[in-house]
């Protein structure tokens, strides 16, 4: 800690002043995204409860329907992390438990390049390479389970990393334990790895949830983009996020004011999922 | 290895080699399509038909002025907030909280929420424009929560006989932080300011609504620019035989990211020591 600010001299008064003032406009971002967002979202305020109940989206005709892209979003994101979950967790046991010491470091390289490839480049991937061949199975390829494709592949590198470093702080003195209870890996993974880091490992799949709700540009290349309810794996679908990028371009009037009430909405989504854990740590 | 552990350890190293295998497989076959228009020649011509012609000169200048507002705009700013969380204010207290309120959310925004947010606030209401300004301002926004809590864990962990050295000085608060606090904790907020670059790098869906996609080379910060991530997205879904030039395109971006990531492990490894 710095000694109390006050006594000393003008440049540590005006350091005091400066970084005060860094942290009040940190703490205010929030607040003015939200408020920004919200006077975007007034003129629409008044049918949220048509947007949030009718699967109807019709700017032309004043329709603001957004119940078939919030489930559409919905359906991506449940469907990728159903796929990566059970996956991250036994590629992160493997990395932890059962990799040679030699390739843990070159793993954990490969899954941080994987996580930091950026998601329009997930895109194009699944743009160029899944789309055509899943155009075979049922055209135009373009669809849900591609867009739950792409999700999981891209979700997939954060889990493991999250669930390793869970993983990897469960306290050697209990690895031990259970070792000299003669437990095999796979035992003592289940017996004492697992309760400790399972709560972590929840917290994590969670986050990974929100990230796919969130995410736009990979989506937005692979879905299709046709609003309706999703009634098929491989019905082409438009979600929230990506409906916002279509059509922010040109919406006017009501019809912007819908779009910034969806953004509204993940925003709000994202809040009520921090909420629990307020001051981080 | 015992008995229980053949189905793990077996499922678990297919699983691996096979997501290792499609990851190089993946990266190969952008390496191929991108193959014959990758020269250095083409990093430094203008694009011209969209970007089906020519080279990427013009969105290479663009992005790494988005990425220089968005840093300069921040670094000061992360950088302020960190000090104040970490020396100044109680970890427990109100204000701690509320700003580690506001930084959790921020990191949990969906970007197409910082593109509305950004166009409203930064491109309408201060008069920017679609404008390289506009752009860098709202990634700063996005990025601001890693590089707070970068910057906030390496100057915690600078170790408290050091900081006790220096207060049996007598150093000022400011003689603290210039010649203790930022030089003992220089690598990890170096590998937060990566960190923060390399977001604001792979961002697309925020500068499509603030700094736009105008291909020509910008004249100054207030003029639209086309970022690398932007230039991707528009030739993949826009323009028809684009793949090609999209694929380039995505080879150079990808190359800047594995660098950066090079980058933060070694500022990092020489840092502070590994906890295994």
């Amino acid at each position: 800690m710095f000694p109390p600010p006050g006594d000393g001299r003008a440049a540590d008064r005006l350091l005091a002043l400066l970084t005060g003032g860094a942290a009040l406009l940190g703490a205010l971002l929030l607040a003015v995204i939200l408020a920004t967002t919200l006077s975007g979202a007034v003129p629409a305020l008044g049918s949220l409860s048509e947007a949030l109940t009718r699967a109807h989206w019709a700017p032309l005709d004043g329709r603001f329907g957004m119940l078939a892209m919030i489930a559409a979003s919905l359906a991506a994101s449940l469907l990728a992390l159903l796929l990566a979950a059970p996956l991250a967790v036994l590629l992160a046991v493997w990395l932890a438990l059962y990799c040679p010491l030699r390739m843990q470091g070159a793993l954990r390289a490969l899954y941080e390049l994987m996580a930091a490839i950026p998601s329009v480049v997930y895109g194009l991937w699944g743009l160029t390479l899944l789309v055509p061949l899943i155009n075979r199975l049922a055209p135009p390829g373009a669809n849900l389970l591609s867009a739950a494709l792409v999700l999981a592949l891209m979700i997939l590198p954060y889990g493991v990393l999250l669930i390793d470093s869970r993983l990897r702080s469960v306290p050697l003195a209990q690895r031990q334990a259970g070792l000299a209870c003669g437990l095999s890996t796979w035992g003592c993974f289940r017996a004492v790895h697992w309760p400790l880091a399972r709560p972590g490992a929840l917290a994590a799949m969670v986050l990974q949830f929100g990230r796919a709700l969130g995410e736009t540009m990979a989506v937005l290349m692979v879905a299709g983009n046709v609003v309706q309810l999703p009634d098929s794996l491989l019905a082409p679908v438009r979600t929230l996020t990506a409906n916002i990028a279509l059509e922010m371009g040109y919406a006017a009037d009501l019809h912007r004011a819908a779009l910034f009430l969806s953004g509204l909405l993940l925003l709000l989504l994202a809040m009520a999922l921090m909420w629990r854990r307020p001051g981080g740590a | 290895m015992r008995r229980q552990d053949w189905l793990p350890a077996g499922a678990g190293a297919l699983c691996t080699a096979a997501l290792a295998a499609l990851l190089v497989g993946l990266l190969a076959l952008l390496l191929w399509q991108a193959a014959p228009l990758l020269s250095l020649d083409w990093l430094w011509r203008p694009p011209r038909d969209a970007g089906l012609a020519g080279g990427i000169g013009s969105i290479l200048v663009s992005t790494l002025l988005v990425v220089l507002v968005c840093l300069a705009a921040v670094i000061p700013l992360g950088l302020g907030c960190a000090i104040q969380l970490s020396e100044r204010i109680d970890r427990r207290g109100r204000a701690a909280r509320a700003l580690g309120f506001s930084l959790d959310v921020l990191a949990a925004t969906p970007s197409i929420v910082f593109a509305l947010f950004g166009y409203q606030f930064f491109a309408v209401t201060l008069g920017l424009g679609f404008s390289i300004a506009s752009g860098g301002l709202t990634l700063a926004c996005m990025a601001l929560p890693l590089m707070v809590r970068g910057s906030e864990q390496a100057l915690r962990g600078v170790p408290v006989a050091v900081r006790e050295a220096g207060a049996a000085l007598a150093l000022s608060d400011t003689g603290m932080l210039w010649r203790v606090l930022l030089p003992q904790a220089r690598r990890g907020i170096a590998a937060a300011v990566i960190l923060s670059l390399g977001r604001a790098l792979a961002e697309t869906a925020v500068l499509l609504f603030t700094a736009g996609y105008v291909l020509r080379m910008p004249g100054s910060l207030l003029d639209s620019g086309r970022t690398l991530s932007v230039h991707i997205y528009d030739l993949a879904m826009h323009v028809p035989g684009g793949s090609g030039p999209a694929a380039a395109s995505a080879v150079v971006l990808v190359a800047l990211i594995v660098a950066l990531n090079l980058l933060i492990h070694r500022s990092l490894r020489t840092g502070e020591p590994d906890d295994c």
